[in-house]
């Protein structure tokens, strides 16, 4: 009698901890939407990609349609080659353009894609050609800082 | 022992070797009756019962304390940056990899591990071991092995426990009483946290630090002086060294977990 009575709370209190689990694995981490779904690989080269990191988000209009597979860097071109899964279930025009974004002022990067207007779609193993690379915030920052002090300079020339 | 003695010194090392030698000796014997266990799983399920049912309680209420805790004081850390929203996520990843694993284990050495210290240690100190043994039972099969291995599975339980519940303790405090937006709770928390990089290491941490504390309690147990002096100071031993070892053993997990 006693036994079964322990056999009881025993298998309640693993039940417990598998619900725990599965809530930790459910909500807290989204195993669900984690996708498993089929997805295609398609690379691109960007001159700087500032700081993405794999498993970044791959957008497009917002929504998320892949994932950066991997990131690596080619010594030929002198760029990286960021390999990018998109879901099978979206497709986009071969001429399609990717951009580094930011989400936020200081949010994580991702990659935009803008549908170009091609009437074949991207497949496996295509290579986008349009990209455009990180902003880098220091360089922007002394684009701002020579642009002023150039114009400073035609300025003060332009006086007599 | 005085310290200015060599010979001291030696035999304290030469013992304290020994000692350690004994306790992998006990740790291997322990380890392979992982078999013998499962075929009398009766004894298991009732060590399970008195192990982690009993532990319920106390960990399920520090984790809803622990939640709260950290909801306000991530909130507050937060704020600062404008990112409150992000509450979600420090909480989860602060419970799931680091402090479900390492609070439910220091709190399991202090309720359970003591018991199995008191306990194995006041059988040794009764001569119930000795007994079994003349009787042909060997004590660390009959006795040992199902404390160990219903340790070993109660610890895992029990740390995602306190982490759920910890999560709940935090969503309570930051999204009903602060007002933090509950879709980016939770929205942050499910895109930040990884399946098998976060909860699965923060399972496999919970497990060795179930076969941690619980092997330092039985060995501690099983080595204790058969005197009442003897087992209060292998009760005492059992908090310390375990608590230590989890403490220690969490640095080095952690460090393995960031280098893979």
């Amino acid at each position: 009698m006693q036994r079964s009575k322990n056999d009881v709370w025993v298998g309640l209190f693993v039940m417990l901890g598998a619900a725990a689990v599965l809530f930790l694995a459910l909500q807290s981490a989204n195993l669900l939407s984690a996708s498993f779904q089929s997805s295609y690989k398609v690379s691109a080269k960007f001159d700087n990609i500032g700081g993405l990191k794999k498993q970044a988000a791959v957008k497009s209009a917002g929504v998320v349609v892949g994932r950066v597979e991997s990131i690596d860097f080619d010594d030929t071109a002198y760029q990286a080659r960021v390999t990018m899964a998109l879901e099978s279930r979206y497709v986009f025009p071969k001429d399609s353009s990717l951009k580094i974004l930011t989400s936020g002022l200081l949010g994580e990067q991702y990659i935009g894609i803008e549908a170009g207007s091609d009437e074949k779609n991207l497949a496996a193993g295509d290579t986008v050609q349009s990209t455009q690379s990180a902003v880098v915030l220091e360089n922007l920052i002394s684009k701002f800082l020579y642009d002023k002090a150039a114009s400073g300079k035609d300025a003060e020339s332009g006086k007599p | 022992m005085s310290w200015y003695r060599a010979s001291d010194w030696g035999w304290w090392t030469r013992r304290k070797l020994a000692d350690l030698g004994h306790a992998a000796r006990l740790m291997v014997r322990l380890v392979g009756m992982l078999g013998v266990s499962l075929r009398r799983w009766r004894l298991v399920v009732d060590q399970v019962h008195f192990l982690g049912n009993h532990s319920l309680a106390i960990i399920a209420v520090s984790g809803l304390f622990v939640g709260f805790v950290l909801g306000l004081q991530g909130y507050y850390t937060l704020q600062r940056y404008g990112s409150s929203s992000a509450l979600g996520l420090l909480v989860a990843l602060s419970l799931v990899r680091e402090l479900g694993p390492v609070v439910s284990a220091l709190l399991f050495a202090g309720r359970a591990g003591t018991s199995l210290t008191a306990e194995i240690g006041l059988m040794k100190a009764g001569e119930q071991l000795s007994a079994m043994d003349l009787m042909a039972v060997d004590p660390v099969q009959r006795i040992l092995a199902p404390r160990f291995w219903a340790g070993v599975l109660a610890m895992p339980v029990l740390a995602a426990v306190f982490s759920a519940v910890g999560i709940m303790g935090a969503w309570v405090v930051g999204v009903v009483m602060i007002g933090v937006d509950a879709g980016s709770f939770w929205g942050q928390m499910q895109s930040g946290v990884d399946v098998w990089k976060d909860v699965g290491n923060g399972v496999l941490k919970s497990l060795v630090f179930g076969i941690t504390v619980t092997f330092v309690a039985l060995y501690q147990g099983h080595e204790a002086q058969p005197t009442p002096e003897g087992v209060s100071r292998a009760t005492t031993q059992t908090v310390v060294v375990a608590s230590l070892a989890v403490l220690g053993l969490d640095f080095v997990l952690t460090a393995l977990m960031f280098s893979l």
